[in-house]
């Protein structure tokens, strides 16, 4: 399953590269982009796992940038 | 700066403060009015007041973040660097790099949101309402969950909200914000319209064919939106080469700080100067923002132009493009016959002949008969016309006033034992006879576009080595358009399923010269082609479904000439990037080299951090406005 989530406050590209990386490393996620410029996370998942990743991204965003949020 | 957010505007006035305060502090410590030798800690409270105002979210940002373990963030490095600054007594150059710092930050959150808005721009295509038909009355509905099928009234001045059908109403379309084409479209009942497109002056009912998001206005923002999710080689490297950066500078930095003093005798604070050089250059920024700054404004500058990127990669891929295979019938050609050429026998007129045959070919459908019908352009009477036979693969047989008519090609003369006078010119021949009486040929050949000859030049002048055409044509027909448009290699006689292994082996033979192959086709029956190229583009598809699925590039419109405008912007891309990359990765590696030495000072490390950003940002803000 391929969703799309939009992003509020991820104000460095750098930071974007490093929330992928992070998010890619959750178990249930198949492939995962940030796009700094469009501020979109484009989430490949294991159906059914949806539940699970989001909050485990969100953390793993806020490690990197407090203030950035997936809205979901 | 009006265009400037909330968040911007008040990050500005702060950083217009911490300057003030800052001049301030400067004047009274240079001119000697503090003695800053005998009251140093006066001049260190004095400078710490601008560092603060203009700083402060630096370091909580930078103390979050070591709590969450992220070492090598930019606030991290910053704050060390002038905290050490202020450790070993550069007061002022502390307050300046923060001050210069929080300008490039501010720059580059301005820039990116330019560049976010002027893609934004684009998404202004996007229809807001619909007037939905119910029960004779018009109601202002979203087009979002409208069914298929829907009864729809669009307004002169409105956008036309999704996909359809005219069913009632003519009026001219403005397609500019999808094809980048002026020249408005007529339409009238019975055609199909496009969603994104600014209905003119007349009002149209029209019956809708697909739901919002499968319209294709949706499709094209989806298609932008995540152009920028597929990354070119250049930014990749980028990603990676940013990875081992930060964290190799920020060793040596540490390095730098550390051995000389403990085991060479050098002086700390020298040696600790020279390593917040270090930590100020340590961060991408101006590379890390800048690249894809450059490839997003590319997409966009294309989107304006009619042309749609699926990826940064495939703009990377379009400037390394040294073949461009044609497909001919609806690429380089119009896909419509038309006569070209008509050839009367001895004593007959060209309008007896046409006539004749125009009439012979009574109502037939095949697209021959049609452009003869079209070329004779008279209504004719068709109770004229009795007893049409038809011999398959040869021709007609038809009677016209009570006389025999045959209309075909020279088989069916020959079978009939007409003495006819062979036509060689390239193209389709109708030979036509009477009564056994040879009247004339006409020759029927497919229209080449008008721009199809500029294109091919203007590509070779891009910088094209070679240009190839594939067709299912005979060879001599193919043969004669190539020669028409200035194209170099023709591969003819080929059936549709040929035309893969061809390219393939196009692109074996192009890959051995290093370079890159495009397939150029009209979407509808290319597919294969188009996905098994390097670049798969297909023209005039707005509204195939198939075409936006399959290729790379798409072409809206069906001008030929916007292959070279691709190559143009995917060049002028790759040149802004890479300038970018040069001179970044320069500056920093000069500062780098030149402050271990001991030869560059805080201010050329603020310069080969934010002025490098700030100068690479701008630079890949000229692709915004490019054409």
């Amino acid at each position: 399953m391929i969703k799309k989530f939009k992003m509020q406050d991820v104000d460095c590209a750098d930071c974007a590269a490093k929330m992928e990386r992070n998010i890619k490393k959750i178990d249930g996620v198949n492939d995962a982009t940030i796009s700094f410029m469009t501020q979109k996370l484009t989430l490949d998942y294991e159906e059914g796992k949806l539940d699970q990743i989001l909050p485990e991204a969100q953390k793993r965003v806020s490690r990197v940038d407090a203030e950035a949020k997936i809205l979901y | 700066m009006k265009s400037l957010t909330k968040k911007q505007k008040k990050w500005l006035t702060r950083i217009l403060i911490a300057a003030a305060i800052y001049a301030v502090v400067i004047i009274l410590d240079k001119t000697g009015i503090i003695n800053g030798e005998r009251y140093p800690w006066l001049l260190l409270c004095l400078y710490v007041v601008p560092y603060l105002v203009a700083g402060y979210d630096v370091l909580k940002k930078a103390a979050v973040n070591i709590i969450h373990g992220q070492v090598f963030d930019e606030n991290f490095l910053m704050t060390i660097a002038t905290l050490a600054a202020l450790g070993v007594r550069e007061y002022s150059e502390a307050a300046a790099v923060m001050l210069f710092y929080q300008v490039g930050e501010l720059f580059q959150n301005y820039a990116v949101e330019k560049s976010r808005n002027s893609i934004t721009e684009l998404m202004e295509i996007m229809p807001q309402y619909a007037n939905l038909e119910v029960g004779g009355n018009l109601v202002k509905a979203d087009p979002d969950g409208m069914d298929v099928g829907s009864i729809i009234v669009v307004l002169p001045g409105e956008k036309v909200p999704l996909d359809g059908i005219v069913i009632e109403g003519s009026s001219m379309l403005d397609t500019a914000a999808l094809t980048g084409e002026s020249v408005p479209r007529k339409v009238s009942e019975g055609e199909e319209i496009i969603s994104g497109c600014v209905n003119g002056s007349g009002t149209l009912r029209v019956k809708t064919t697909s739901t919002f998001d499968d319209s294709t206005v949706s499709r094209i923002l989806e298609l932008v939106e995540d152009a920028s999710s597929r990354k070119a080689r250049a930014e990749n490297f980028i990603t990676h080469f940013a990875r081992y950066y930060t964290p190799i500078v920020t060793f040596g930095a540490i390095a730098l700080a550390l051995i000389p003093p403990l085991f060479f005798g050098g002086e700390w604070s020298d040696w600790i100067q020279r390593a917040c050089i270090f930590l100020i250059v340590s961060c991408p920024c101006a590379l890390v923002i800048s690249v894809p700054l450059g490839f997003f404004g590319g997409i966009g500058a294309s989107s304006k132009a009619g042309i749609l990127v699926k990826g940064s990669n495939f703009l990377e891929t379009a400037s390394e493009l040294k073949t461009v295979v044609f497909d001919k019938t609806g690429t380089l050609t119009k896909g419509e016959f038309s006569v070209n050429e008509i050839v009367p026998a001895e004593g007959v007129s060209e309008e007896e002949l046409l006539e004749k045959t125009a009439f012979a070919e009574g109502y037939s459908n095949h697209p021959i008969a049609r452009s003869i019908r079209e070329a004779y352009g008279k209504d004719f009477d068709e109770n004229i016309v009795s007893g049409t036979e038809e011999e398959a693969g040869h021709g007609i047989i038809t009677h016209l006033d009570g006389k025999e008519v045959l209309v075909g090609n020279s088989k069916l003369m020959e079978a009939h034992g007409v003495e006819y006078q062979k036509n060689s010119t390239v193209g389709t021949i109708v030979y036509t006879a009477e009564d056994g009486r040879f009247l004339g040929s006409i020759v029927i050949s497919d229209r080449i576009k008008d721009k199809a000859e500029d294109a091919v030049s203007k590509l070779r002048e891009s910088g094209i080595k070679k240009t190839v055409m594939l067709t299912g044509d005979r060879q001599e027909a193919a043969d004669d358009i190539a020669r028409q448009i200035g194209i170099d290699e023709v591969h003819a006689e080929l059936l549709p399923g040929d035309k893969v292994g061809m390219v393939e082996k196009l692109i074996e033979r192009e890959k051995a010269e290093g370079g890159k192959l495009a397939f150029v086709g009209d979407g509808i029956n290319d597919a294969p082609v188009l996905m098994r190229s390097d670049v798969g583009i297909a023209m005039g598809s707005m509204g195939s479904d198939a075409a936006i699925e399959a290729a790379d590039i798409v072409i809206m419109d069906d001008d030929l000439e916007k292959i070279p405008t691709i190559m143009r912007i995917s060049r002028k891309t790759m040149r802004i990037v890479r300038q970018n990359i040069v001179f970044a990765l320069a500056v920093k590696i000069a500062i780098l080299i030149l402050g271990a030495f001991g030869l560059a000072n805080m201010w050329e490390a603020v310069f080969g951090d934010v002025g490098v950003a700030v100068i690479c940002i701008i630079n890949s803000m000229r692709m915004l406005r490019a054409k």
